[in-house]
């Protein structure tokens, strides 16, 4: 594959990832992401604004987050040694928030005062919720009918902080359609909204703005596995839904050329099965949601329904920037059947006493399988990007429980 | 001569406005739709915009989004939309049709071989909802290439700098969404829509269509006396679910009174 180039600048100004990303919008949408793009681009290297980021995240989210070696799990292993980056640790549980209270910073600065989100565990949407109760904003969160179900108590969490859930009925009624639906309530009301994407996907300048917020994980993890380990990890592992939480810990170490990037998709039932949502595994390059990457479709090009017990996962889609990792070789992509992340999930609650998110557990899994067969000196950072307090429910059903 | 030019310059000498409806292929079924094209043209219809389906509508609204679920779940697709053409040109050489829809299923026929299919069924032009200007610059050549026009949107949020960009790219007409928003969405504020108009000709001298917002013939009559097209979507697809096993002929009646109300009007030459 080619050569890594000795600086990593991407994406171009037009939000090209080599023949990724880009903007793939209607004309009703374009004005908006210019005025996006611009404020952007005032705003992140603007020292107040900078400074409140760092405040907020210290004071609000609770960063840094830290990071934690999995010492009895790694033992049971008897090979590498696992630690985890605690983003699970982050005020409202997850990685969500480092992009919400950016990008609602952002708004506020462009003087919108509505924000709308999609999300499909609920943790995109409780983290958007969260920002705009902290800044006094209205919000609208949409969410697919089938997700809602799923996730009833990140649906509540919404409620209490004052937002207004608007169930998606079309589709497959999963996070791609509230996509969908935000996308038109932003071509709608864009004079007064502040479109919040929660993920590395979407027109530019989401990837890369998401990314920017997030890499925040990355950043402190540069700085903290030093004073850890005395070194650098051998890997670095995170899950892949849209790619948010392993763009943010990714990022920063692109430049770093003896660490391994390996992104962790769903595989559902598994990938021959044709259940799953592994769109790097095995989708191919198409357009959707506002820019070029890999999609899960069918030969006549319709974005075809995924499954994932992990909702936060369950998307046809990736981020422009992972597709682009994925074609230079700099990051590889594996994935983890429903099955492994749930064996995951339980084993980490056992012997870690960490009640990991189901997204996180498929990172989990793979970083578990990966370390089994390595020394015992290699270093394995997973990216534990949320808790699973959320995921209750649906584990307990697999058990023939109901909590 | 594009087909579309031709369809404009008998119009003007006519002094006549286009009508130009739009309907989703394979809602309720590809055989009806058919039936919905020629009943269109039957009730004054001069350019037929016909929708390739597709899963992820971003920029229409429920209207059509659910015309588009009904056609899926029929399984049409790209293919079957572009035989749709060749079976209404076995007897139809005279109005124009222009496929309208998103890049993706163009993406995954290959654009290429998407493009000659195309020509060689009979379209005449081509919006892709989702390649704005900046993406298109190849596929707007091999496009015009194979002699079709590519018709670009613009809104009213469309800059000059924008406005001047698409109309360096387009041929054939430009479709002006006079709302904000999705398809079928809000109402038509008729002196805002003339202000817009009135940039666009500063950079073109093409068509400009106005759609989003038209539902009856008193709006299209409204919009036909500034702009050169009446485009209809989502009110014909309202047509086709009030009474689908009848679709063609309800269709037909909308568009006749559309079509009388809009040759009502006294078009002034320039």
């Amino acid at each position: 594959m080619n050569d890594r180039p000795a600086t990593y600048d991407l994406p171009d100004a037009r939000g090209h990832f080599g023949p990724y990303g880009g903007i793939f919008v209607a004309e009703t949408l374009v004005h908006a992401l210019d005025e996006l793009a611009m404020a952007y681009a005032r705003y992140r290297t603007d020292p107040e604004f900078v400074a409140e980021l760092k405040d907020e995240f210290a004071h609000f989210v609770g960063r840094p987050s830290p990071i934690y070696h999995a010492r009895r799990w790694s033992e049971v292993l008897g090979g590498a040694q696992i630690y985890f980056k605690r983003e699970d640790l982050n005020h409202t549980g997850a990685h969500k928030i480092n992009n919400t209270i950016g990008q609602a910073m952002l708004a506020r600065r462009m003087g919108k005062p509505r924000v709308i989100a999609e999300t499909g565990a609920g943790q995109h949407g409780v983290a958007t919720a969260t920002v705009a109760a902290r800044y006094g904003m209205s919000c609208v969160v949409y969410m697919g009918s089938e997700d809602i179900k799923r996730q009833a108590s990140n649906v509540y969490r919404m409620k209490l902080l004052g937002a207004t859930v608007s169930p998606v009925e079309s589709g497959s009624r999963t996070l791609k359609d509230a996509l969908n639906e935000a996308m038109r309530d932003w071509a709608t009301n864009v004079a007064d909204t502040f479109y919040i994407i929660g993920t590395v996907a979407g027109p530019h300048p989401y990837p890369m703005m998401v990314r920017d917020f997030q890499a925040i994980i990355g950043q402190e993890c540069i700085e903290q596995m030093p004073q850890m380990v005395g070194r650098q990890p051998d890997y670095v592992v995170a899950c892949v839904g849209g790619g948010s939480n392993a763009m943010g810990i990714f990022h920063p170490y692109i430049p770093f050329p003896d660490v391994q990037l390996v992104g962790v998709e769903a595989a559902g039932e598994g990938i021959d099965t044709g259940r799953h949502s592994a769109s790097l595994s095995a989708g191919t390059p198409g357009v959707l949601h506002g820019n070029r990457t890999y999609l899960l479709q069918n030969s006549d090009g319709q974005i075809i329904e995924t499954h994932s017990i992990s909702a936060g996962l369950d998307y046809p889609g990736v981020g422009p920037e992972h597709a682009w990792l994925k074609d230079s070789a700099r990051a590889s992509y594996e994935s983890a059947t429903d099955s492994e992340a749930l064996e995951a999930f339980h084993t980490c609650c056992r012997l870690e006493g960490i009640i990991p998110a189901l997204e996180s557990s498929h990172a989990l899994a793979y970083a578990a399988r990966l370390a089994r067969d390595l020394p015992r000196d290699k270093v394995i950072l997973v990216n534990l990007s949320g808790r699973g307090d959320k995921d209750m429910p649906t584990v307990a059903e697999r058990s023939g429980m109901v909590v | 001569m594009s087909r579309i030019s031709t369809v404009f310059e008998r119009l003007r000498a006519a002094e006549r406005k286009a009508l130009i409806p739009y309907v989703t292929a394979g809602d309720p079924d590809i055989g009806s739709s058919l039936d919905i094209l020629h009943a269109m043209v039957s009730s004054g219809a001069d350019i037929l915009e016909i929708g390739v389906p597709f899963s992820d509508p971003i920029a229409d609204g429920p209207v059509i989004q659910r015309a588009g679920e009904r056609a899926l779940k029929n399984g049409v697709g790209l293919v079957d939309v572009l035989s749709l053409v060749r079976s209404f040109r076995l007897t139809n050489s005279e109005t124009a049709v222009v496929l309208m829809g998103y890049a993706n299923p163009i993406e995954a026929m290959g654009r290429e071989r998407f493009i000659a299919a195309a020509a060689q069924a009979g379209v005449d032009g081509l919006i892709v909802v989702d390649y704005p200007p900046e993406e298109s610059a190849e596929f707007a050549a091999a496009v015009r290439a194979a002699g079709l026009d590519l018709i670009f949107l613009l809104a009213p949020t469309s800059t000059r700098a924008r406005i001047e960009q698409v109309a360096r790219l387009a041929s054939g007409y430009i479709y002006y969404v006079s709302l904000a928003g999705v398809t079928g969405a809000g109402h038509l504020d008729l002196a805002d829509v003339l202000s817009h108009l009135e940039v666009i000709r500063e950079f073109t001298t093409i068509p400009v269509g106005v759609g989003f917002g038209i539902r009856d013939g008193a709006t299209a009559r409204a919009i036909c006396s500034i702009a050169d097209a009446a485009i209809i979507g989502s009110r014909i697809i309202q047509e086709v679910e009030a009474d689908p096993a009848h679709a063609a002929a309800r269709v037909g009646h909308f568009l006749a009174d559309v079509r009388a109300a809009m040759d009502a009007v006294v078009t002034t030459a320039p």
